[in-house]
């Protein structure tokens, strides 16, 4: 494309030339940045508005915007107003590291918003490394990572995925699993770590179907029977999801229109939200569940603050919010904390200052940057309602601490990640060495 | 603390409100109390209250009970008064039946989870086993088929004694025979019998019941096992049947969506990457459709489709022209900027969709006649399935009679066999393209409405199939409309056959690896076009 696009400039424009040349330049136009103005903080946003991933991540740029409007509100911070840079990686992982160069290097931002998936997370990462700044990741991800630059707002395994067992087992007397995920990092790493767990609670082999489907699949029929005939075994049956993206809405159609009732086999998944489910017929699914460290359903004085301001800052009254909005929300606030706390921008400061800053989340508790760059965050078990909201049937009696390494996995269990102590990510206890394996 | 007049006010208040609650339960039995108590707001009061309700025999049970399945049901919990919604919008105090105007603002749905749903369905299921309606009787009796409790036996015999609708009849044998099953003091022969009910049954839930069965004296083990066996072996034979219906199902989506491909990439010979977009824009017309029809004319729901096909026909068929028109006429003959230009054309559309409707995912119903399943012995065909099979067919019908007897068919023939000699002839070639390539994308627009009901309308959708479509057009043979069918089915029932044996990933490698050494053997297809224009 790019040697076609230079062929086009250099060449006399024909009618035919110039067509090919407007379609190039449309593609470059992903960038832009808002008019730099003298003595602001520039807060750098790094989300997919185009592409693949732009479902998910445009939100969480209205978010950052949100937030920053918020805060200039308020006098900015440190007596400086915010300003945002908007990049679009466009979903494309090589993208999202040159991107990333481009918002430190270029344009000097004091620190970045941003990334979905954990393979632009990996992608960006050197950049962050060498550059030495700042990464808040809002997403919950597959852990088994602590890296100095980057702070993991999202939930690790042990704040999801592993209270939903949890709860399926003990409330729904759930004895057979099924691990149902896309073929991606995230599942596979998840489903591990769940087999693991399940196995030292005593499940056998056989009561453990793991089934992984390609990116976007469409066609669940087969998959969908194949989880009727586990679930017929006479023992009590459960999905647990970590289906991605699009694939969800044609699996949850098919599971419908099968007649899979969440009574029968529930399926609790840890990628829908209320986005996802916004484009779904939910009277179907009713009685499905979700695992998530927010629902905006949850009733707390400052949620509802939260989804007023938010309905109103993008003019429409049935925007939903979601869990990684939430993460967004703390990361802004525990990073404007840490600012005023070291008084500075310098990176070196504030990731120092950051370990041990507390900021209230949107479910009425104080969530708490710890020295391992997790947050600590409450659990909330949600059913699927008709009106495509969720409805907390359960939740973690207090908050729970992120791990950054699994305690379930062999390779990651005598891992600790201590950047405050032991400035180290993956220090081995067993060993006392720093840089075991991992990262 | 010093007391303000505050606290004496509110002392005050508590102290009426204790005597109005002491008031009401003075009156009130075991029935009023499981009433209140729904309004607690607690998932295990309510699990109680819901199992109180259905031993107690009042007649407001049934209501009540299945005004809480439905999301019905409303409680305030400040005077821990509960309330029925009608069907007309109106309010019935559910402890009295009297009705009352409107029910407190305060008053919330009362909530359910999983665990209390199935309560409420085993409670259901013994207050209507002698309900006048066929079809909860026959809920009933496959909710009592699931419990099994034996208690329930006397009731289920009863029920079956009186019941004369065959099918009601068989479901509370059923029920009665898995209830005998677990009953630890039934006698071997009444086991032996229901294990034979059991095995006519011939199901997944059958098969789950008789393999999880414990405790059984020889005899009846012996038959249990036996039934399993011949339970499975059936049940293997129907999922070979299953799978031949999957594949043909997936067969015909692909089918669907290369259908437009197959004349735009297969009879006019441009590469064409917006095509896959064309499939979308139909999808976002239905969406369009839908919404209208939501806001302005609900009742017309169930006819949304029906309304959509036409429009989408011609919104991506306009599109088509538009861009044959503007991009592609300029592009004949050279296939790498033909590819190039039309991918970037698909960049801008799915960028333009993304701008007009936002990035997420738009919410596109199934009308009633498409939704749900239906059995044919152990084979379960979901409508939306069949519909769009039938649907493809008959798109698949129409697109050839078109090209057959059709003046303008025999004109696009007449082209894209020999372009110099029809222009001699006097047929208007460059207009003809553009029509082509408009029926093309029309048609990836019909298919846009289809499988809106099967995948998500969101402005990535065409990006899924274009791959697909250009396998199944290049593996049929480019040009012909037969292997493109051939091909659609073929690829859709080896895809499902070798999805239960190597997974959902593997099978779609296989798939491709299958393609590209059939395509070694066979470069042009399954069914090649013979002819001087082939060489051209």
């Amino acid at each position: 494309m790019l040697t076609h696009l230079a062929h086009a400039i250099k060449a006399p424009l024909t009618r035919r030339r110039a067509l090919s040349a407007v379609t190039g330049l449309a593609l470059g136009l992903g960038t832009f940045a808002t008019a730099s103005a003298q003595d602001t903080i520039k807060v750098g946003i790094l989300h997919s508005l185009s592409g693949t991933m732009a479902i998910s991540e445009t939100t969480l740029k209205d978010t950052m915007l949100f937030l920053i409007d918020e805060q200039n509100k308020k006098g900015g911070v440190l007596g400086k107003k915010l300003e945002a840079v908007v990049v679009d990686p466009a979903s494309n992982w090589p993208l999202f590291a040159e991107k990333a160069r481009e918002l430190i290097t270029k344009e000097k931002v004091s620190v970045v918003f941003g990334c979905w998936t954990s393979v632009s997370r990996k992608s960006v990462l050197p950049v962050f490394k060498e550059l030495n700044s700042i990464l808040f990741y809002p997403v919950q991800y597959e852990g088994e990572e602590s890296e100095r630059n980057v702070f993991y707002t999202g939930a690790a395994p042990n704040q999801q995925a592993i209270p939903a067992v949890d709860y399926l087992a003990k409330e729904e007397k759930v004895q057979r699993w099924v691990l149902a995920g896309t073929d991606y990092v995230y599942p596979r790493t998840t489903n591990k770590i769940l087999e693991a767990y399940l196995k030292s609670k005593g499940v056998k082999q056989e009561d453990i179907m793991i089934n992984y489907t390609p990116f976007g699949h469409s066609d669940w029929q087969t998959i969908v029977a194949d989880i009727k005939k586990f679930g017929s075994a006479g023992k009590k049956t459960a999905v647990v999801s970590t289906i991605n993206g699009d694939a969800n809405v044609p699996f949850y159609k098919e599971l419908g229109n099968q007649g899979v009732k969440a009574t029968d086999i529930p399926v609790v998944a840890f990628s829908v939200g209320e986005e996802e489910l916004a484009g779904i017929d939910t009277k179907p699914l009713l009685g499905h569940l979700a695992a998530w460290n927010y629902f905006q359903s949850i009733k707390d004085p400052a949620n509802a603050d939260f989804i007023k301001k938010w309905q109103e800052f993008t003019k429409n009254p049935k925007r939903v919010t979601n869990d990684p909005m939430e993460a967004h929300v703390v990361g802004f606030a525990m990073w404007v904390k840490a600012v005023e706390a070291a008084k500075t921008v310098d990176p070196d400061k504030v990731i120092d200052a950051l370990p041990g800053i507390k900021a209230a989340n949107l479910t009425g508790g104080v969530s708490e940057m710890l020295p391992n760059h997790h947050i600590t965050k409450p659990v909330f078990i949600g059913e699927i309602k008709a009106d495509g909201q969720f409805d907390v049937v359960w939740k973690t009696p207090g908050l729970v601490a992120g791990d950054a390494w699994s305690k379930e996995l062999d390779g990651s269990k005598d891992l600790v990640a201590d950047w405050v102590k032991l400035k180290c990510g993956n220090y081995n206890t067993k060993t006392n060495k720093c840089g075991g394996q991992g990262s | 603390m010093p007391i303000s007049l505050f606290d004496y006010l509110r002392a005050a208040l508590l102290a009426i409100f204790m005597t109005v609650g002491v008031a009401m339960p003075s009156m009130a039995g075991p029935f009023e109390d499981a009433v209140s108590q729904l309004a607690n707001d607690s998932f295990s009061d309510t699990e109680a209250a819901v199992g109180l309700l259905a031993g107690g025999g009042n007649a407001q049970a049934l209501p009540i009970i299945s005004a809480l399945q439905e999301g019905r049901l409303l409680a305030d919990p400040a005077t821990k008064s509960v309330f029925i919604k009608q069907g007309d919008g109106k309010f019935l105090n559910a402890a009295t039946g009297a009705a009352v105007a409107t029910a407190p603002a305060s008053a919330a749905p009362v909530r359910l989870n999983n665990r209390l749903r199935r309560t409420v369905e085993a409670a259901l299921g013994t207050l209507t086993l002698l309900s006048p309606d066929p079809a909860k009787r026959i809920l009933a009796a496959q909710s009592a088929f699931k419990t099994r409790d034996a208690a329930a036996l006397p009731a289920i015999d009863d029920a079956l004694k009186k019941e004369t609708v065959p099918a009601v009849k068989r479901a509370f044998a059923e029920a009665r025979a898995a209830t005998i099953l677990f009953k630890a003091d039934a006698s071997d022969v009444d086991k032996i019998e229901a294990v034979g009910t059991l095995r006519a049954k011939g199901d997944q839930d059958a098969l789950a019941l008789l393999s999880g069965l414990s405790g059984l004296s020889q005899d009846v083990a012996g038959v249990a096992t036996s039934a399993v066996n011949s339970i499975q072996s059936n049940l293997a034979l129907w999922s070979i049947g299953q799978n031949a219906w999957y594949g043909l199902s997936l067969g015909s989506v692909l089918l669907l969506a290369a259908i437009g491909l197959a004349i735009t990439f297969g009879v006019m010979g441009v590469i064409n990457m917006a095509h896959g977009e064309m499939v979308m824009i139909g999808a976002y017309v239905t969406f369009v459709v839908q919404e209208t029809i939501r806001t302005r004319y609900p009742g017309l729901f169930d006819y949304s489709l029906l309304i959509a096909v036409p429009l989408a026909f011609l919104v991506a068929g306009l599109i088509g022209v538009l861009i044959e028109r503007c991009v592609i006429k300029f592009l004949y003959g050279r296939a790498l900027e033909t590819l190039l230009a039309t991918w970037g054309i698909s960049l801008i559309l799915q960028q333009a969709v993304r701008t007009m409707f936002g990035p997420n995912n738009r919410e596109v119903g199934n009308p009633s006649w498409m939704s749900g399943a239906f059995d044919i012995g152990q084979l379960s065909i979901t409508y939306n399935r069949l519909w769009i099979f039938c649907f493809t067919l008959a798109v698949f019908a129409i697109l050839l009679a078109m090209l057959r007897y059709t003046s303008l068919g025999l004109e696009m023939r007449a082209v894209t066999q020999n372009r110099r000699m029809a222009a001699s002839m006097g047929i208007p070639t460059a207009r003809v393209d553009a029509l082509t390539f408009g029926l093309g994308s029309g048609i990836a627009g019909i298919a846009g409405v289809a499988l809106s009901q099967i995948d998500n309308v969101s402005p990535n959708l065409g990006q899924t199939y274009i791959i697909d479509s250009f396998m199944v057009v290049v593996f049929g043979g480019v040009g012909n409309l037969w292997g493109t069918l051939v091909g659609a089915f073929t690829l859709g029932i080896a895809n499902k056959f070798l999805e239960p044996v190597a997974g959902a990933v593997l099978g779609k490698i296989a798939i491709l690896v299958l393609i590209i050494l059939f395509i070694q053997k066979r470069p042009r297809g399954m069914f090649a076009l013979k002819g001087r224009s082939v060489e051209a």
